[in-house]
């Protein structure tokens, strides 16, 4: 009986103790984390579909709740004015979730582009959706109540050969955020308006 | 005592260097060889690792019930496993990514739990960091001599730099898992040449 009072005793001052060195460096690293995931990940996919902006991206924007999941927007402007809006969606591929960057001109509701951030992708196949632009290039200019689905599944992209779960993939995000997009225009509106002040 | 403090560090670094006489810790070998500098963030992550759940089980030796010693070295080992991801996600955020999975998988890695069952387990806290660090570091050398034997003939290239000039032709079989397989096979058999008591 003393022998296991112990070994409880034992196991959960270890635990606790291991619970709160965790919770302190994590609370000690969380925004340089989350500083070095817009820099390093979302950045490139942000520059990539808006290159002409005039304002920094990554400054310029807010945060949204969708589902009880939290969704980061950032804001492009042109000449001062706020119009274009970038998010992200993920999509199931085929080494795993591909992290897709939408961007939406709020005016037009045309598609501006669309990169990939992260993927598992086979190199030099599904890879391509994010190192060969000619891909992802086929989303910019289409109107947000397009089918976003490759050409097999009734849509208008054309899957890249050799990578049609990649392809499948990026259309399901693509998908998704058409339906946020769709959801949450008139909110989004509302922070851009904002922030247009 | 400073005398076999000293042994129990350098026994790491050639006598019992983790990978080619202990045979112990070959998944991650195998798969963060590719280049020196993966090596080298692999290393110095296994190294942190080693030390301090080395001391600490070190420390805890006479309290810790031998029933549930291992789990309680999963413990230590892996919320030191969790510090080191989260401290490389802020501060080496790219070196991160190319690690990805294996960072976490440290926890499971022989070295950590074996030389927490075998030595640290029996000794004093300042005999048990000598260990943890010359495993460490002989771990860390062991990688990173793979890693250059793998990065210069794969790919023609040392930390990034060209080494052979323009005409090489790289040997990409190198930087795939077979040839991880017949390098550390090669480096085994010439330590063994060299070695053999």
């Amino acid at each position: 009986m003393r022998e296991m009072i112990n070994m409880v005793v034992v196991l959960t001052i270890l635990s606790a103790f291991s619970g709160g060195l965790l919770a302190a460096v994590r609370t000690g690293t969380k925004d340089r984390i989350e500083q070095q995931v817009l820099k390093f990940q979302k950045a490139p996919a942000i520059k990539q579909i808006l290159s002409d902006v005039s304002n920094d991206p990554l400054q310029d924007r807010f945060k949204m709740m969708d589902n009880q999941q939290e969704l980061t927007f950032f804001v492009g402007k042109h000449d001062g004015k706020p119009d274009a809006v970038i998010f992200e969606t993920k999509g199931k591929g085929f080494g795993g979730d591909i992290g897709v960057m939408v961007g939406v001109n709020i005016e037009t509701d045309k598609i501006i582009g669309v990169a990939v951030t992260t993927h598992s992708e086979t190199p030099g196949l599904g890879s391509r959706a994010k190192d060969d632009p000619k891909f992802v290039s086929q989303f910019a200019g289409m109107a947000m109540d397009k089918n976003f689905a490759t050409k097999k599944d009734g849509g208008d992209i054309d899957a890249m050969s050799g990578a049609t779960v990649t392809s499948k993939g990026v259309c399901i995000a693509a998908k998704q955020a058409q339906d946020i997009y769709t959801r949450l225009k008139p909110e989004i509106q509302k922070q851009i308006a904002q922030m247009a002040n | 005592m400073a005398q076999s403090i000293l042994k129990e560090f350098t026994k790491g670094l050639w006598e019992q260097v983790p990978p080619f006489r202990l045979v112990l810790g070959l998944c991650p070998i195998l798969a963060v060889s590719k280049n020196i500098e993966n090596a080298i963030g692999m290393g110095v992550a296994c190294t942190f690792v080693f030390a301090f759940s080395n001391l600490l089980v070190s420390m805890m030796r006479n309290i810790i019930p031998s029933k549930v010693r291992i789990a309680a070295y999963i413990i230590i080992i892996a919320t030191f496993v969790t510090v080191v991801e989260l401290v490389m996600q802020a501060y080496t955020y790219p070196l991160f990514l190319k690690l990805g999975i294996f960072i976490p998988l440290i926890v499971v890695n022989c070295i950590a739990l074996g030389r927490a069952e075998a030595f640290a387990s029996k000794n004093p806290p300042l005999a048990s960091v000598a260990d943890g660090l010359g495993m460490g570091i002989g771990y860390t050398i062991s990688l990173i001599v793979l890693g250059a034997l793998r990065e210069s003939l794969g790919n023609g290239t040392l930390m990034g730099h060209q080494v052979f000039g323009p005409d090489f032709l790289p040997f990409k079989f190198m930087l795939e898992a077979p040839g991880a397989f017949v390098c550390l096979g090669l480096v085994l058999c010439i330590m063994n040449l060299f070695g053999k008591k």
